[in-house]
């Protein structure tokens, strides 16, 4: 057992449980904050693939700025009794979870016969394309035209939230 | 920089359009009350555009290394969108007056949107695919809940990001696995090696998942569930502009992605689109029979024809694509022009539209009328308008193709169709006017809807000219 | 490689340690005499009437939307700058183009009075 191998299962670990936290607690407050222990035990597993830039966004943008908001919208939708939101167990809340776990299923039994059962490699070359550096070099030269692009998706979406959230509008 | 001179100006009708959005903001932002202004502008620059896509038409290639195709296919699918952006601006300047949502947002929105749909119909890179998609998404979604007041316009545009956030879901992990089996997000990349990973599940399950995420985009059953509820409910112009660009966008992208570059539409994916394609011909025609509402009628139309227009993409062949062209540009100004002729019926509250309130607006107002009989017959399919010679081509392309039985569900579910179609036109002709309100004039809208009726007539009597430049694309 | 980020680690693992020990160490070492008044929430002084979920205003939600579009424009500058000498005057002109587009957006959330606490 390497350094990174125990890393891995420990960050693993924290993830899943997590995770398993998020959905089960009925205070919506409570699993948001979980939420953010399940992006930063991300950002870990990422830094375990050494792919630092997406460790840092995962901790940047998810963890930091998306979990702001999603307590701003837990706090503007102002849940009186959390309880109330749990509908009744019908079919409907069963074939959710059976189809997730198929689809699951259908996902490991593909990564698996690809990787030949075992995940426990690292590619070689992610040492060299994680990196900050090796991200600027492609997202400026290779994908300029992507990056661009983005600053109009950034730009649709502000005015986007000008128009859904002004409180006075026009 | 000599390359990157060269790209933008290859680009030029996308490049148009984001000078030109950035434009109508800096207008909308420093000029108050500016909207018909801002409106006229962007129907003049989209103008502009539609000239840099003429004159980029021969540079056939790829721009940005290679991560996006310029002229041919691109410069025509960028017309396209561009043709309906404007239609739908004009009809929109007295229809937004009327229901009190003249919000200059509307125009910037739009011109996003079609930056969005040229960059996703002419992404030669995954990545540039799905951003194209998603920019034009996110316009979609809010353009959809404009008229914040209204319940059912909320309704439409949190089902619609909702749906659709979980759509993108599909897509961008199909592309994950794509790039894990394939080692790239480059189309033609990915295209070199897809004959050998013919078998590689990771491959397979990643088009899938891919797949799942296109079909939901353009409607098809059984990803179509969204589609009732958020055309219902969004303002019918918006309506108008998300059945027609967005769909062609999507299917432009479709067709790029799955049969143009990748080749392995022979085969299973091939099997899968003729699925979704019975699938959404048989529920769409006949869901839509017991409609009373006609812009979910139209809206369960626009299943059926995305059922039509999947016929083309099993059968996959270039006549077949080029069939779909026909039918993209066709079914544009077709349903453009429907939900334009709803939008002048519909009151301030958007409440009359059912197909009663169609009674008599043959007799009211016959220009009206004849318009909305125009694009409905075209909607059946009847020659020789150009509804029918979309049918015809995709139809001849499929059973050159060996799909015959595919063609013949077509046929049959065509013929449901007529129903549904003929009952608002029998409603408008032959039922007497119940309730007397005042059917509104617009100049700018009636120009609009004219500009539609002149697209059907013209290219269902010369369907040559669009099909002798749709041959000429690749 | 990954040996390279422990002082990264020890830093985070101090923070957590830190930020444990010093919210229970108070409770440890301090005399705990509970009353009503004391268990009651801290309120200027004033007595505690509702629920201590308030609803807040929609305004706070436009902040934050338009501090995640900025966050995220500001992430892609992160590569840009580990990579600044490579790039030359190409990469500068790239960034100029992405900011001044992003620019317009924030005149026009600014000439909408967006951010404005109205």
């Amino acid at each position: 057992m390497t350094f990174e191998t125990i890393l891995f299962y420990v960050l693993a670990l924290a993830g899943i449980v997590s995770a398993l936290l998020v959905i089960t607690r009925r205070n919506p407050m409570h699993a948001a904050l979980f939420l953010i222990v399940n992006f930063v035990a991300l950002a870990g597993i990422y830094l375990t693939l050494h792919a630092q830039f997406v460790a840092i966004t995962q901790v940047l943008v998810y963890a930091g700025a998306i979990m702001v908001l999603v307590l701003f919208v837990i706090m503007l939708l102002n849940l009186q009794n959390e309880q109330d939101l749990f509908e009744k167990r019908s079919w409907r809340s069963y074939s959710g979870p059976i189809l997730s776990l198929l689809l699951l299923a259908l996902l490991l039994r593909t990564v698996a016969f690809v990787s030949g059962g075992s995940f426990d490699r690292i590619s070689p070359e992610s040492e060299r394309i994680g990196t900050v550096a090796n991200i600027g070099q492609q997202l400026f030269t290779a994908f300029v035209f992507p990056f661009e692009m983005a600053s109009l998706l950034l730009l649709a979406a502000m005015v986007g939230a000008v128009i859904l959230a002004k409180k006075r509008f026009p | 920089m000599q390359q990157l001179l060269q790209d933008t100006l290859a680009t030029a009708p996308l490049g148009v359009t984001i000078l030109l959005s950035l434009v109508v903001i800096l207008l909308h932002s420093f000029v108050k009350n500016s909207e018909r202004a801002q409106a006229m502008v962007s129907v003049a620059g989209l103008a502009i555009a539609a000239a840099a896509a003429f004159w980029t038409f021969p540079m056939r290639g790829t721009a940005f290394s290679g991560m996006v195709m310029t002229g041919g296919y691109a410069s025509a699918m960028s017309v396209l969108f561009i043709a309906g952006a404007a239609l739908t601006i004009l009809l929109a300047r007295d229809y937004l007056g009327k229901i009190g949502a003249d919000f200059g947002e509307f125009h910037i929105l739009v011109l996003l949107a079609v930056t969005g749909m040229m960059a996703f119909a002419s992404g030669l890179d995954l990545i540039v695919t799905f951003i194209g998609l998603e920019v034009m998404s996110v316009c979609l979604y809010v353009l959809a809940g404009m008229t914040r007041g209204r319940l059912e316009a909320n309704e439409a545009s949190l089902k619609y990001f909702l749906l659709g956030a979980f759509a993108t879901g599909f897509f961008l992990y199909g592309i994950a696995l794509i790039y894990g089996a394939a080692g790239t997000t480059n189309l033609a990349a990915i295209a070199q090696s897809a004959s050998a990973r013919a078998q590689d599940p990771l491959f397979l399950a990643g088009c899938g998942l891919l797949l799942v995420g296109f079909a939901f985009k353009v409607g098809a059953v059984p990803f179509h569930m969204w589609v009732p509820d958020v055309y219902e409910g969004a303002p019918s112009v918006v309506t108008g502009f998300m059945s027609t660009a967005a769909k062609a966008s999507a299917f432009a992208a479709f067709m790029l992605v799955f049969i143009a570059k990748f080749d392995i539409a022979h085969g299973r994916i091939s099997l899968a689109l003729a699925m979704l394609s019975v699938a959404s011909m048989v529920l769409g025609n006949v869901v839509a029979i017991s409609q009373t509402s006609i812009k979910r009628m139209l809206a369960y139309s626009s299943i059926a024809h995305a059922g039509y227009m999947l016929i083309g993409l099993a059968a996959g062949t270039p006549a077949a694509i080029s069939g779909v062209l026909f039918y993209l540009l066709s079914y544009l100004f077709t349903n453009i022009g429907a939900f334009g002729v709803v939008s002048i019926i519909e009151n301030e509250k958007q409440e009359n539209v059912s197909i009663e309130s169609f009674a008599g607006l043959g007799t009211r107002r016959p220009l009206l009328g004849a318009l909305m009989s125009l694009f409905l017959f075209s909607l059946v399919g009847l020659p020789p308008l150009s509804g029918f010679f979309g049918k015809y081509y995709i139809f001849y392309a499929a059973i050159a193709e060996g799909y015959t039985w595919l063609t013949i569900v077509g046929v049959l579910t065509s013929m449901i169709s007529i129903y549904y179609y003929l009952r608002v036109v029998v409603v408008m002709y032959f039922r007497s006017d119940t309730d007397a309100t005042a059917v509104p004039v617009t100049t700018l809208g009636t120009a609009s809807l004219l500009l539609s009726a002149a697209g059907v007539l013209v290219f269902g009597f010369f369907p040559r000219l669009i099909t002798d430049i749709a041959d000429t694309l690749f | 490689m990954i040996e390279s980020y422990i002082p990264i680690f020890l830093i985070l693992a101090v923070a957590v340690v830190f930020g444990v020990v010093s919210a229970n160490m108070s409770w440890l070492l301090g005399p705990q005499r509970p009353n009503r008044a004391k268990n009651s929430t801290y309120e200027s002084g004033m007595e505690p009437v509702r629920t201590a979920h308030d609803r807040f205003s929609v305004k706070y939600y436009m902040v934050a939307v338009l501090f995640i579009l900025f966050d995220i424009e500001v992430v892609f500058m992160y590569p840009w700058a580990v990579q600044y000498r490579n790039l030359g005057l190409y990469g500068f002109v790239e960034m100029v183009v992405f900011i001044g587009i992003l620019l317009v957006g924030f005149v026009y959330v600014i000439k909408k009075g967006a951010l404005q606490w109205d």
